[in-house]
């Protein structure tokens, strides 16, 4: 609760740079239901003036009529402002805390990222913002007009008759009760249908997602089976938690229709009396009518309440998350001659399993350095580590002599030109692509790299060319393509060291022939790390690494840990057992 | 959305009881107001206290009234309408069942699970509240019209031109703000989409230091949101003040002429009460509308898709077809000058292919990316039908196969390797329902997976979560292998399924396949020389034809296009070495 408190807090200091519209809006709020208030106020009295045959004030009713008009301009502007006010204020609050949450996303440490899911931090950033909209502003602003309202009800009712307004009173919370109980007991049933839901889903997402394999094992009919069985236990669900949710409306409506008939009955009473005036037994009607309005809706807002809270937890969560220390007083690193050293290095991604230990690496300026291993063995970890994407946990690599830990990332990032497996691309066009490393590239200089990376020829024969929009899950290129593309990339800028990762098999022969020209020409008097899957690659390389599960099991080169008869030696001659 | 009304066939009863129960509902509250108006005319102004106790007891009868046919009608609304939803689901599922891969290819699995979920939900929310609300509201708005005729023919004047402007007010705004909230949506897909870019390229980003000009790329995404969800909020601000100052005039004009009429004694001081409340419970109603044809919108968007599903029908079918004999002494598997074209490109994928298979042969297709390898096995399980030529299997045409006999008799592995939830063994029983343990640890050997299946505490009984997540890349794929194996298919089809391998595993399964699989005809599709060098036939593709077919010592003579590949490949003397 406590916890909640503190959310609830920190949301509305997001408020804070609008405070002056949040008053006005506030202000306005309290005006438009005094003013909303009064009106039926005015309608009594008018209709008091209203006898019978003969018994009609006109003098009376046209002044009267006048201050009813006033009234409904004063409704009508306040409650336009007051909408716009809150707008202002609420879209601009959500807006800071989107940007906010992204700026801190593009600090983080990528440890951060990596352990999140990617839907999980969308989610965040979208949907879980717009949730505290509805949720908590736009609530935040119901809660404030209904409280008001019940509040300037009953002040006006008390003073038009305490007996009458008391029947009202006891008898409208009824209705919040009734609404409670029916909204306590149908969440159950709302989470039962939203957890069958969730097994129909991910059960369609199966099947449906991967139609193909279910028609190669011709698994028509089990799925059909599978999925009638979840769908009859949907509908069961769904009917008891739709009508159960419906019995809402009804039941307030009927409670409304009580007070109705009972302030109906004993307001003539009290007509007769003499203690009550026709008017004022209108203008109570149509309070009866307006009062339990605000209570149902707070009712509402306390549910939606909580949920916002939970989202604005999560997106919290993500503007405190600890970004990467900040290097913007350190030097920036300069005059890179592409010699690298590590110096016993120890690094993992959880304590409690060693991955790289004691490594140390000398590489001379212009050297190749060929990292081997099974898939998974650990060959990304010793990318993370030489681009900072990871801090090692001791250790030291310094390039050109300077270590690595004591510049900027951004200069030491730059000093590398990376090239993925995982290639990608930004959306936007295949210019705005290729120039990504230098924005400020002119077009004759990117027509020159995607010439360097074979890429000109298929990028002329794109709808627009050089223009064409393009991003990550294009269908328009193929995966060798897009790797050319990201070569383009590199040889824009060609810094001085390359970290290069050879594509596997989904690439065909040809493409694969210009990639790996592409490379050679990138590579002549850099310093580069290649993550090789071809053993040409591997034989012609000044350093062998052999990697196996997270360890650098052998060091040398070709010939030196082929004469150890290790781990290299026998991955080497897997490649030409005789399958 | 009417047009997919035949699913509520089942649910005809509920469906009409459903807006039955509303009307009824209405009827009763638009009598309310009148019964007041007897309370003050015969009531008060009689002195009857009597007579006010028993119109008292009406308006708790109409009350209690209401609330029966309410609850009977949502009861019935929620039944019609989750039938309704239930039985599209369960139809939609069974057509997407019948469609073949080339509709899927069209439509795009993703695009049919959204359609079978989130669609399905929104259009069985339209149901409920068309049932529930659609004839309440005209109901009340045209009752509330007639019950004012009965009380003055004059005045109801002031109805018949205050509704439809109120009504027009309403329309007008809700017209134009509808495609405003369409806008704010692509601002949202926009910011999420930068959020997505962001995370699966943070290593590319940093790595050029573009991370300042993503977060401006980002503000700049927010602040046109931000603009967008002012402009629809000032629009919609207007909604309410509007219709707001529009009644009221009206029940300033019926105050008015209602006291002309009260002097000249053609009306009572009840007859004005009675009218402005006809006046508000149209206001309330019209309101009701506009928001549920707003959601009506979304449901027919809903709809229109799903029935888009529905219209496209499958072009391959099974129907009529009766199990087949194998003809003796046919080859397993045989193309005759097959031609394949996919629907949307002209040109043809595959031209002119012609070979045969013998039984317990090993068949190697290789050639590079979108030579048509992929293309060329999907034909034998009949995912597509050839466009010329003959696809046999056993000397039967693929055609003439119902489709659990031919697609039965094969094993295929597709490139994608796709687990579904559920464990081991129960993923392994999709080609065999009925495989033993034993038949099941053959397949998990000969895959290389038995190892690492052991090692799970669980054994066989190890969940698999949805798509495979607890599993890494290549265990996917030994276990997609060895499913396909499991219960010793006639035809074993490996479509480049050792991508996510390590050499050595590789060269391991391909022996085992040698080993384990006599009589198995094996058609091996890959990338990698190595991985096809040693079967008996090997089809060179080169861009939709057949370039050469022979075994590996036959096409480094004989073939131009396949010295290429081997070339690309391996060393000189990796090249000598298998001839």
């Amino acid at each position: 609760m406590n916890d909640t408190k503190s959310i609830i807090k920190r949301l509305l200091g997001s408020f804070r740079p609008y405070n002056m519209q949040l008053a006005a809006a506030l202000l306005l709020a309290v005006l438009n239901v005094a003013a909303t208030l009064y009106a039926p106020i005015l309608t009594g009295q008018a209709i008091d003036l209203i006898v019978g045959k003969g018994k009609v004030d006109f003098k009376g009713l046209v002044p009267l009529l006048i201050v009813f008009a006033v009234t409904i301009v004063v409704v009508a502007l306040s409650q336009y402002f007051m909408t716009l006010f809150l707008n202002k204020v609420t879209f601009s609050a959500l807006r800071d805390l989107r940007d906010a949450a992204f700026d801190n996303l593009s600090r983080l440490p990528l440890s951060k990222i990596d352990s999140r899911q990617k839907g999980d931090i969308i989610s965040r950033l979208i949907s879980d913002v717009d949730q505290i909209s509805d949720g908590l502003i736009l609530g935040f602003a119901q809660l404030f007009t209904g409280i008001v309202t019940i509040i300037g009800t009953l002040v006006f009712m008390l003073t038009i008759n305490v007996k009458i307004a008391l029947i009202v009173v006891v008898l409208t919370p009824v209705s919040l009760f009734v609404a409670r109980y029916i909204s306590k007991n149908t969440f159950r049933f709302f989470q039962e249908q939203t957890s069958v839901r969730g097994d129909v889903t991910s059960f369609v997402e199966e099947m449906t997602g991967n139609q193909k394999t279910v028609k190669a094992f011709a698994h028509e009919d089990e799925a059909e089976e599978g999925f009638g069985r979840l769908n009859e236990e949907l509908q069961r669900v769904s009917t008891r938690a739709i009508f159960f949710s419906s019995l809402t409306n009804p039941a307030t409506r009927f409670v409304n229709g009580l007070v109705y008939a009972a302030v109906g009955v004993i307001g003539a009473l009290s007509v007769i009396a003499g203690r009550f005036s026709v008017g004022q037994l209108s203008c109570f009607l149509t309070y009866a009518n307006q009062y339990t309005k605000p209570f149902n809706e707070i009712s509402g807002v306390i549910t939606e309440l909580t949920g916002a809270v939970a989202c604005a937890k999560r997106v919290f969560e993500l503007i405190d998350e600890r970004a990467e220390t900040d290097d913007s007083r350190s030097p920036n690193l300069k005059r890179v001659n592409g010699a690298l050293t590590a110096e016993n290095i120890f690094f993992s991604y959880d304590p409690k399993v060693p991955l790289i230990e004691d490594f140390s690496l000398n590489v001379r300026s212009g050297q190749r350095i060929a990292i081997v291993g099974p898939t998974g063995c650990g060959k990304t970890t010793f990318i993370n580590l030489l681009m900072r994407f990871y801090e090692p946990d001791s250790g030291v690599i310094t390039v050109s002599g300077t270590p690595a830990a004591e510049v900027t990332r951004n200069s030491l990032r730059r000093s590398f030109g990376m090239v993925l497996q995982e290639t990608w691309l930004k959306t936007g066009t295949v210019r705005e692509n290729i120039a990504y490393g230098k924005p400020d590239a002119d077009i004759s200089e990117i027509e020159a790299a995607a010439k360097a990376a074979h890429c000109d020829s298929f990028i002329r024969r794109l709808p627009q060319g050089y223009e064409t929009v393009i991003s990550d899950d294009t269908g328009a290129l193929s995966a060798g393509q897009k790797q050319l593309l990201c070569i383009a990339r590199i040889m824009l800028s060609l810094p001085p060291m390359l970290i290069l990762d050879e594509a596997t098999s989904s690439i065909d022969t040809r493409t694969e022939l210009l990639i790996q020209e592409a490379f050679g020409k990138m590579m002549q008097g850099r310093t580069s790390f290649i993550i090789a899957h071809r053993l040409s690659t591997v034989r012609s390389a000044d350093c062998i690494i052999v990697m196996n599960s997270g360890h650098i099991v052998e060091q040398g080169t070709h010939d030196e840990l082929m004469a150890k008869q290790g781990a290299y030696a026998e991955l080497y001659n897997s490649q030409f057992a005789q399958g | 959305m009417l047009k997919l009304f035949g699913y509520l066939k089942k649910y005809r009863l509920e469906a009409v009881l459903a807006p039955l129960g509303k009307l009824l509902e209405a009827i009763f509250e638009l009598i309310v107001p009148i019964v007041m108006k007897r309370i003050i005319d015969t009531g008060i102004h009689g002195a009857d206290k009597p007579y006010i106790y028993k119109m008292g007891g009406l308006l708790l009868m109409l009350g209690v009234l209401g609330l029966a046919s309410s609850l009977t009608a949502q009861y019935f609304a929620a039944k019609a309408a989750v039938g309704f939803g239930t039985e599209l689901r369960s139809a939609l599922f069974r057509h997407i069942n019948t469609l073949s891969h080339s509709e899927i290819d069209r439509l795009g699995s993703t695009t049919l699970v959204t359609r079978m979920t989130v669609d399905i939900n929104a259009a069985q929310q339209g149901v409920n509240m068309l049932l529930r609300l659609f004839l309440r509201a005209p109901f009340i708005v045209v009752g509330a019209l007639i019950m004012a005729l009965t009380v003055s023919v004059k005045l109801t004047l002031i109805f018949l031109v205050f509704t439809p402007v109120i009504w027009a007010v309403i329309w007008v705004i809700t017209k134009r703000t509808v495609p405003m909230y369409g806008a704010i949506q692509k601002g949202l897909d926009r910011t999420s989409m930068i959020v997505g870019e962001n995370i699966s390229g943070v290593r590319v980003i940093r790595a050029f230091s573009r991370q300042s000009d993503e977060r401006a790329r980002f503000k700049q995404s927010t602040r046109r949101l931000q603009d967008r969800q002012l402009a629809a909020g000032r629009e919609a601000a207007v909604m309410s003040p509007l219709t707001y100052v529009f009644v009221n005039i009206a029940v300033m004009l019926l105050i008015w002429f209602g006291g002309v009429n009260v002097n000249t004694g053609s009306m009572t001081q009840g007859d004005v009460i009675a009218l402005v409340n006809y006046m508000t419970q149209i206001l309330l109603s019209l309101i009701r509308l506009a928001e549920l044809i707003q959601s009506l919108t979304k449901a027919q968007t809903s709809s229109e898709r799903i029935r888009e599903v529905f219209a496209i029908h499958t072009t391959l079918s099974d129907r009529g077809n009766k199990p087949v004999k194998a003809v003796k002494d046919s080859p397993a598997v045989e193309f005759r000058d097959v031609t394949f074209g996919y629907s949307d490109s002209e040109r043809s994928a595959l031209e002119g292919i012609s070979f045969t298979a013998g039984r317990g042969e090993t068949v190697g297709i290789i050639g590079g990316t979108g030579c048509g390898k992929s293309t060329l096995v999907n034909l034998i399980p009949r995912f597509y039908d050839a466009t010329g030529g003959e696809v046999l299997v056993n000397g039967v045409n693929v055609k003439k196969y119902p489709f659990p006999q031919l697609r039965g008799a094969i094993g295929i592995v597709p490139q994608k390797a796709v687990l579904f939830k559920g464990t081991v063994r129960e993923n392994m029983q999709w080609r065999k329902k009925d495989a033993s343990d034993s038949e099941i640890e053959r397949a998990l050997e000969t895959a290389q997976a038995a190892d690492f299946v052991h090692e799970k505490p669980e054994g066989l009984r190890h969940m698999i979560e949805q798509d495979g997540r607890n599993l890494s890349g290549g265990q996917r794929q030994r276990l997609t292998i060895a499913r396909a194996l499991t219960g010793d298919p006639e035809i074993l089809i490996l479509d480049d399924s050792a991508s996510a391998l390590d050499l050595a595993t590789d060269a391991a399964l391909r022996r085992a396949i040698a080993e384990k699989t006599c009589g198995m005809t094996v058609f091996i599709v890959s990338q990698r020389v190595s991985s096809i060098r040693n079967a008996d036939k090997i089809i060179v593709l080169d861009d939709g034809s057949i370039a050469g077919q022979g075994t590996h010592a036959e096409l480094m003579k004989s073939c131009r296009v396949y010295r290429e590949i081997c070339r690309s490949q391996l060393t000189e003397e990796e090249v000598s070495r298998g001839e």
